[in-house]
């Protein structure tokens, strides 16, 4: 008996040895992302100030706008650690609720985010105005690319645990999203700062 | 003597990236505070120059950065070898130097070649006309 405890005990372990490692390679892909994002961030810095006679950052940037922009993206951040929580407490509905919250927060920014674009655009200052908007455009539109495709992961798993429960490669996964999820909002802080807030000072 | 090595390998292993209400929470509300105050310096234009404003809130995000690593990503909680602090750290040096570089370099691109006369040059070194 002794023994099968033992079996038991090292194959869990070896389980979550397997994850750890998934986990780090995951990281890896997240680190190398920083690295994209920091060549789009560079671009931006160096290309800002050349506005071709068109409108600056202070003129088109709606701050109490982005500002709740911002505060959504966050408060979806703490609620994906929410679900994490319920995860490790095995707590199906709990981690179903703070999942369901976290996508509409998502939901909600990304809306605001193409709505803003879509007010730029309009007004005829889309990418193809300055070299300013266009490196604008492409640092937070790939920002809100990658928000896309974390909303397309968070309904699938979403989906997955709600049809099949609480499975070990379902936790997982969910383990790998939150990662995701609260390194989007850690760029989002460098969005926030570097293109609005110096945008208006 | 192999059984009782595993069974204490087992509560770091499962520690790792996993965060407490605690955690989560003071990491929300740290967040929250540090862009309002950010926010309120840009907005109330409680500074006196660019410089001052630039440093003020590039410090704020830089703060966030690390709250949200500590407090949400739990960054630094795994047991040795840290593998992920150490990536992170390699990562960080290679945003630093291309952000950087890219900014330094351009700036002094700028400087030398975009004006047609030298008169920046020459005000900069103190140069009399």
């Amino acid at each position: 008996m002794n023994n099968e405890a033992v079996a038991l005990n090292s194959a869990e372990i070896l389980e979550q040895e397997n994850t750890n490692k998934t986990m780090f390679g995951f990281w890896l892909y997240l680190m190398t992302d920083c690295v994209l994002f920091a060549v789009l961030f560079a671009t931006y810095a160096v290309l800002h100030k050349n506005t071709f006679g068109g409108p600056g950052g202070a003129e088109i940037f709606n701050m109490p706008y982005i500002l709740v922009e911002t505060m959504l993206l966050l408060t979806s951040s703490f609620t994906c650690g929410l679900a994490m929580l319920a995860v490790h407490k095995k707590q199906r509905k709990a981690l179903l609720i703070a999942l369901a919250i976290t996508f509409g927060l998502g939901l909600a920014f990304l809306s605001m985010e193409l709505f803003e674009f879509r007010h730029l655009v309009v007004e005829g200052n889309s990418w193809t105005r300055s070299a300013f908007l266009s490196s604008y455009f492409t640092l937070v539109g790939t920002h809100g690319l990658h928000i896309t495709v974390g909303l397309f992961w968070l309904a699938t798993l979403g989906y997955q645990i709600f049809k099949n429960g609480l499975k070990q490669h379902a936790v997982k996964r969910l383990g790998l999203f939150s990662l995701f999820w609260h390194f989007l909002d850690i760029i989002w802080i460098f969005i926030f700062t570097v293109v609005y807030l110096m945008g208006v000072s | 003597m192999k059984k009782s090595s595993t069974v204490t390998i087992k509560p770091e292993i499962r520690d790792a990236g996993l965060g407490s209400l605690g955690s989560y929470l003071t990491g929300f509300v740290l967040s929250i505070i540090l862009t309002l105050i950010a926010y309120y310096v840009v907005t109330a234009k409680l500074y006196s120059s660019n410089l001052q404003v630039v440093s003020i809130i590039i410090s704020l995000a830089i703060l966030q950065l690390f709250v949200q690593l500590i407090f949400f990503l739990h960054l630094g909680r795994e047991s040795k070898p840290r593998w992920n602090v150490t990536v992170f750290v390699f990562a960080a040096t290679v945003v630093l130097i291309v952000v950087f570089g890219s900014i330094w370099i351009m700036n002094n691109l700028n400087y030398n070649m975009a004006h047609s006369s030298d008169s920046y040059i020459r005000k900069d070194e103190l140069i009399k006309q």
